[in-house]
């Protein structure tokens, strides 16, 4: 069974540790902080200016002025702070922000990431998504493996415009865990029931498959 | 020296055709209402704004958009605005995508004084495109420019008539440094107290970086996405 999204979540919280300052970007990643462990503490950072974002509000607690990069109302926690974008981004470049999580259209085998701009049908723009992948210590990206047409979007080269060259370490999608070598994407783990045969289908750049394969455990 | 003007029509006195203007807010959080609905009573045209983002179809920059007042727009994300994908599309309107911390550091380093820097955002893609680059650290980096502009116009919380600034939460984003880089700075606030009420400890921005700053009213602030906890 391919993992579902909340699943995709789940499986890459676990990357996290004690103390570490974390950006989530829009879409699963935001998800990632509904399943933070509770032996650990984590700070998230919300580049339009916060440390420290709590969960969303109630209707009593909603407030205009607090909102996060994907500009949806939040809460603050104790410890938490404000400052301009400029003190933000320093926190970003500087590399004080220890995680970057993010979603993609594609990733390629040295690590390249596309995600802004399909030209012709879509521009939104970057926002921080540049910043933050040339930047950040670690970088996972959550996606589903293929796009709507079935296609993989684990290629040997991107073919949309790059958000980042050569910057993701790590890619947790619906059917596996893999990281980026240098020689390719390395399949860690693989999603449970998913084959290792399933997973090669549906990745166009190359995969490295070494030993056995264990399920990633939820 | 008193900063106070009596309301938005004052304060933008002096901007004119094809001038370049800074818009503070992210999103809708933190923009300055007052300001942007004075600006699309007016005939002035052709301007290049430099914000974050544009708004949406109604409100906030859409406002000016909707009128055609804004020739070119410098920004890191547009989503969420159906008139300004048309006319991005059609060629109507000029549009420069930048990374969001580089626009940020843009904005400071022109406010600083600082007329060049180095970033490694973009480096390697459509971002870095016939701009200078250069290894540092075994890391290559792109060189970027400091951004002023004719006129700022920021959005705070509390300000005095000296011109000092106190942002809430989330609202700070990119007025402070825009305050910095504006040859005049507007400042629209909630609350207006006399010079020597707010506690110099506490201040954000520096009244040195404000020329003219008003009590904004009727504030909508309105929301683009409620999320509620289940």
């Amino acid at each position: 069974m391919a993992l579902d999204k909340n699943q995709i979540a789940r499986r890459i919280a676990r990357e996290l540790k004690d103390g570490n300052f974390v950006n989530l970007g829009i879409g699963i990643p935001t998800l990632v902080a509904n399943f933070i462990p509770e032996n650990i503490h984590v700070t998230l950072q919300s580049e339009n200016g916060m440390l420290g974002m709590g969960p969303f509000p109630t209707m009593e607690t909603v407030d205009a002025d607090l909102i996060n990069a994907g500009k949806q109302t939040i809460t603050y926690l104790p410890g938490a702070s404000f400052f301009d974008s400029a003190t933000s981004f320093a926190m970003i470049r500087g590399g004080h922000i220890d995680i970057t999580i993010l979603g993609a259209f594609e990733v390629s085998e040295a690590g390249d990431i596309a995600s802004w701009k399909v030209p012709r049908k879509l521009i939104k723009g970057m926002g921080g998504a540049m910043d933050l992948v040339a930047s950040a210590k670690n970088i996972i990206v959550a996606m589903q493996h293929t796009n709507k047409e079935g296609q993989s979007k684990l290629l040997k080269e991107c073919t949309l415009p790059l958000t980042g060259v050569n910057c993701v370490k790590r890619i947790v999608t619906d059917l596996a865990v893999l990281d980026v070598t240098e020689k390719g994407f390395r399949l860690l783990e693989r999603a449970p029931g998913v084959t290792v045969e399933q997973i090669k289908a549906a990745t166009e750049g190359t995969l490295i498959v070494e030993g056995e394969i264990p399920e990633i455990v939820l | 020296m008193n900063k106070a003007v009596k309301n938005a029509q004052e304060a933008i006195e002096g901007i004119r055709d094809n001038m370049t203007v800074m818009f503070g807010g992210f999103g809708l959080c933190g923009i300055p209402e007052n300001t942007i609905m004075a600006l699309s009573k007016t005939s002035v045209k052709g301007l290049v704004c430099i914000s974050n983002n544009c708004g949406v179809d109604d409100f906030g920059l859409g406002f000016l958009l909707n009128n055609h007042q804004i020739k070119k727009m410098v920004s890191s994300y547009v989503g969420e605005n159906a008139e300004f994908e048309r006319q991005m599309m059609s060629g109507e309107l000029e549009v420069e995508l930048l990374p969001q911390g580089t626009l940020a550091e843009r904005i400071r380093a022109g406010g600083a004084g600082i007329p060049a820097f180095y970033v490694p955002a973009g480096y390697g893609t459509e971002v870095g495109e016939g701009k200078e680059s250069r290894e540092f650290n075994g890391k290559m980096h792109l060189l970027e420019l400091g951004l002023t502009a004719d006129f700022a116009v920021v959005k705070a919380w509390k300000g005095d008539t000296a011109g000092n600034l106190i942002y809430k939460y989330t609202a700070n984003n990119f007025n402070n440094m825009m305050a910095m880089a504006g040859k005049i700075t507007i400042a629209e606030v909630e609350e207006l107290v006399p010079a020597g009420e707010l506690d110099p400890n506490f201040i954000h921005t520096p009244g040195v970086f404000v020329q003219r700053i008003f009590k904004g009213i009727d504030y909508e602030k309105r929301i683009e996405q409620l999320t509620l906890s289940k």
